[in-house]
């Protein structure tokens, strides 16, 4: 028994403490969890001893293990046993212990309740406070109820420190438990003016948080904060305090007006520039909310733009990036009083600080206007090839669309320019915005119609070059483009000056190595040249012609077959078989171009958002009825194989049924092809967004002078910026409008003159702010069904319950 | 209000950690460091704030961090609170002697700091005078 005890006392001699556990563990740097290991067996041996100094120093080890990642959830009961001891120092390691690792889910929380009260009500402050602080760090909703009246007791202490905590910690019991908001509202009131100023920025501080949450239901507090901000001399309270006002002024625009003249005396007098900084927030704030003006409205604004240039002009970047921040604040309401300083912000756009540079750019964002726009993306473009990061760069890139593209191109002036900088930024490697880029040049080219010819010829140069852009073949990198460029050129091939250069640029074997839903855009599109190409061939009844483009299209299309993607050698499948057929009946003289060219007759549309929810559901359909019926408890019914994949007519699915050697070809016979085409005829007279194709041949344009033969075919180190030849540069039109701008500011007094600019159509937009003249316009069309209105608000934001809860009325 | 402070040294070893929000912990463990990821990319001549990563906070939040010599406090804090305040409130701390001189204890001093997510106490003499009554207590005991 004695001997037991000895080895007992020895032992513990040889227990580690905190510090040891440390050392031991840096020292032990290769083998760490297996000594952590270790160490936690010892702990759980020592949680087994009756001593409560030897708990109290594994729990202590413990809490520094659970920093490190180790879960110590099981150890919850050893730590309420320490947290139970008299002693302060083991009932705070206890309660330290907890405040880390006691959470909702943790079963023994309910065995505290009592013990923190007794904690709470302790002679020693220290305990009090060392419960509270642990208490607000794991309280739960039953703790919040059945705590809640000890703490509000406690709002009343004798000893400030203790109203201090008491204060703080109703915040948490209010999250936890709503109901007790409405009794303790009155006390926490009278806490605002309590002598000891601790208390009262406790007190600030949670009404504050409440307040920013539910604002209306705080106005009525107002007077009493103006009363604090006007007479208190501690900074933490003014801010806070201030800040609760640019929260409260959207609801009262009077109380807005009454907080600019003590704010604006605020901000000159102090020299804490935190709270100058937030008294420019509000005053922005205020501003904002007043809809029209008081009569230093703009005097106001002046002043805080003035000192936010101060602040972004200064060298510490903290207050640089804040003051980059409050700008873009104002900037969503007086544009015009921002955009004076410009120059500064492009400045920032070179600062080594990514924080200031993305502020910069979201600010550039809302700075464009129709005259600067061109000047605006050519610096952004520079900055773009001098940029390090290729973070940075892709940012740059996504912003410039970005800007470009807002509300429908608002302030894209000419499209010419705007395709030019597309194809510019196609330079671009290694950005992973290659997608971006390609939507975009879809979308200018189906929307803008007048500016279709130029973009086609510009897609057909890239696609003549395709062997320099798909040397990257990367997911969603830059050889998207080439996607767009192969649809653009299909689609609207009458604007094609060389539609067989064309066809012959998409059949180049390079074009085997890029991803296979590009392959697929290129063999579908193939089709489409096809058709064009035989349609002029036939009104010239050229048929040398002809026979070169069919065996063009025998010898370049079986290696599309081979293809691993499915849909490449679907399509490529098909389409071969389209071409032989039609090769035949070519051969017995019968004129099938119109047919073909009526495959892809029709207009395409974008399509709106929201249009596939909008598409009504069909009477008589019951989308939760059982299709079949249910199904029996015995489920090894043989199901025969062929039942799963059902047979159509449709000729790409039989190609894959059977086997290669017995593919069924299914050739459209004349009726088909007839059928076809009326069913097509009645759905284009049906439907009132296509456009009825009249057949007109468009005569080729005349190229500039440029021949595809001068590109050198060597494949180029593509570390250097691709430069093509005959791709247009956008710094032509720039300067052209610059020269504009100043033609039309001479001819203004003469008289309104519309100006011709290139080919297209010109629509002079007089508005306030600048007379630059659109030279295209966007169309908005876009497919959706019948009905639909404009796109619904759907509310799709979490709603953050718990502060929902404390929205109560407290008059 | 706050939604955590982290202490942790130049290689992203955790010194201290105090979530005032329960997340399991693996995903403090994580938090940790990503925070250290983001955060020891930063030049010392940039600004201390950072728009938070992706586990911690949405939108609201940002990390403002101090970077000492070879220890990085960083809180992540949401709108309501002042970013330069907060920025003072880690240079006042860090710079006091006397609280180093106590350190051992640092958990202890942050919870005189800040409680539940809210700034407690921002008076450094209180503060160090609340510190040095518990030590007391602690010896006699």
């Amino acid at each position: 028994m004695a001997l037991k005890k000895v080895k007992g006392t020895l032992e513990r001699v040889l227990d580690k403490n905190l510090q040891d556990l440390v050392r031991g563990i840096r020292n032990h740097k290769e083998n760490e969890s297996k000594y952590i290991a270790e160490c936690i067996d010892e702990i759980k041996q020592e949680l087994k001893q009756d001593n409560l100094a030897i708990k109290a120093n594994a729990v202590n080890k413990l809490t520094y293990l659970q920093m490190l990642g180790y879960d110590i959830s099981w150890a919850a009961f050893n730590i309420i046993e320490v947290m139970s001891s008299t002693k302060f120092t083991f009932k705070r390691i206890g309660y330290l212990a907890a405040s880390q690792s006691f959470h909702e889910e943790t079963d023994v929380l309910m065995l505290t309740t009592n013990m923190i009260r007794k904690d709470m009500s302790s002679q020693n402050m220290y305990d009090s406070g060392v419960a509270l602080n642990g208490l607000s760090c794991f309280i739960t909703p039953d703790l919040a109820r059945d705590l809640a009246n000890d703490i509000m007791t406690l709002m009343t202490s004798s000893r400030p420190y203790l109203r201090k905590k008491a204060v703080l910690i109703m915040y948490k019991v209010f999250l936890q438990f709503p109901e007790a908001l409405r009794p303790a509202f009155p006390r926490l009131k009278e806490k605002l003016e309590d002598p000891d100023p601790g208390v009262q920025s406790a007190a600030v501080n949670v009404i504050c948080e409440l307040a920013r949450k539910n604002p209306k239901n705080y106005l009525s507090l107002a007077p009493l904060f103006f009363k604090l901000m006007t007479t208190s001399t501690n900074n933490w309270v003014l801010i806070k305090i201030i800040k609760l006002f640019s929260a409260l002024t959207p609801l009262e625009p009077r109380l807005g007006k009454k907080l600019i003249e003590p704010l604006t005396n605020l901000i000159h007098s102090t020299s804490a520039m935190s709270l100058l900084y937030e008294c420019i927030n509000t005053v922005i704030a205020v501003l904002v909310s007043i809809s029209s003006g008081i009569p230093n409205h703009t005097a106001s604004i002046q002043l805080c733009v003035q000192k936010l240039r101060i602040l972004i002009e200064d060298s510490d970047q903290n207050l640089k990036y804040l003051g980059l921040l409050a700008m873009s604040r104002i900037l969503a309401t007086h544009p015009k009083s921002v955009q004076g300083h410009k120059d500064l912000i492009l400045q920032c756009l070179d600062d080594r600080d990514e924080s200031i540079r993305l502020r910069a750019l979201d600010l550039l964002y809302g700075m464009v206007s129709k005259k600067n726009l061109m000047e605006i993306v050519k610096k952004l473009m520079v900055h773009m090839d001098k940029a390090e990061g290729s973070h940075y760069r892709d940012e740059l890139l996504s912003k410039t669309i970005e800007i470009c593209s807002q509300s429908n191109y608002q302030y894209v002036t000419n499209f010419e320019w705007y395709v030019s900088i597309l194809v510019e930024l196609t330079r671009m490697e290694g950005t992973k915005h290659g997608k971006l880029i390609a939507n975009q040049m879809l979308d200018v080219a189906i929307r803008v119609q007048a500016i279709r010819h130029f973009a086609v010829s510009q897609m057909a140069i890239l696609l003549e070059n395709s062997h320099l852009l798909a040397n990257n073949s990367q997911r969603n990198g830059i050889c998207e483009v080439l996607h767009a460029a192969a649809w653009i050129c299909g689609e609207f091939s009458e604007h094609l000056s060389n539609p067989k250069a064309t066809l012959e640029a998409m059949l180049k074997p390079k074009i085997t190595s890029l991803p296979g839903h590009i392959q697929s855009i290129f063999v579908q599109n193939i089709l489409k040249l096809y058709g064009k190409i035989l349609k002029a061939a036939e009104a010239k009844e050229d048929d040398s012609l002809k026979k070169e483009v069919h065996t063009l299209l025998q010898e370049k299309l079986p290696v599309f077959i081979q293809s691993g993607d499915l849909e490449v050698q679907e399509r490529a499948c098909s389409i071969l078989q389209i071409v032989k057929y039609i090769m035949k009946l070519e051969e017995k003289g019968a004129a099938v171009a119109d047919e073909v060219e009526n495959l892809y007759a029709g207009e395409l549309n974008p399509v709106a958002p929201k249009a596939q929810k909008k598409v009504p559901v069909p009477e008589g359909l019951d989308l939760d009825k059982w299709i079949n019926e249910a199904p029996d408890d015995s489920s090894d019914e043989e199901v025969p194989g062929n039942t799963f994949f059902l047979t159509t007519e449709d000729e790409h699915r039989s190609s894959y049924q059977h086997g290669d050697e017995s593919r069924p070809t299914y050739e459209p016979t004349e009726e088909e092809l007839e059928k076809r085409k009326a069913i097509r005829k009645t759905e284009v007279e049906h439907n009132p967004h296509y456009l009825k194709d009249d057949g007109k041949g468009h005569k080729p344009r005349h190229k500039d002078a440029f021949d595809a033969k001068d590109i050198p075919v060597a494949e180029i180190d593509l570390s250097v910026p691709l430069h093509v030849p005959g791709l247009s540069s956008s710094d032509k039109y720039m300067v052209l409008q610059q020269k504009t701008e100043k033609a039309h500011k001479g001819k203004k007094e003469k008289g309104k003159k519309k100006k011709k600019k290139g080919k297209g159509k010109t629509q002079a937009e007089e508005s306030d702010e600048d007379e630059v003249a659109a030279v295209h316009t966007v169309s908005t069309i876009v497919d959706a069904p019948e009905g639909m209105a404009g796109s619904d608000h759907e509310d799709d934001k979490k709603s953050g319950d718990v502060y929902k809860a404390l929205d109560i009325n407290l008059d | 209000m706050i939604k955590a402070i982290l202490v942790f040294n130049n290689h992203g070893k955790p010194r201290l950690t105090k979530f005032y929000q329960h997340f399991p912990e693996d995903v403090q463990h994580q938090i940790i460091r990503e925070t250290f990821h983001l955060v020891s990319k930063r030049d010392d001549s940039v600004c201390n704030f950072l728009e938070g990563g992706t586990l911690i906070g949405g939108s609201d939040y940002r990390l403002i961090y101090r970077h000492y010599a070879t220890l990085y406090f960083v809180f992540c804090v949401d709108s309501s609170e002042s970013e330069l305040g907060i920025l003072d409130l880690i240079q006042s701390v860090c710079e006091s002697p006397t609280i180093w001189s106590l350190a051992v204890k640092v958990h202890y001093i942050l919870s005189e700091l800040v409680m539940g997510g809210m700034v407690l106490e921002t008076n450094m003499t209180e503060i160090i005078t609340r510190i040095e009554e518990q030590n007391q207590l602690e010896k006699q005991e």
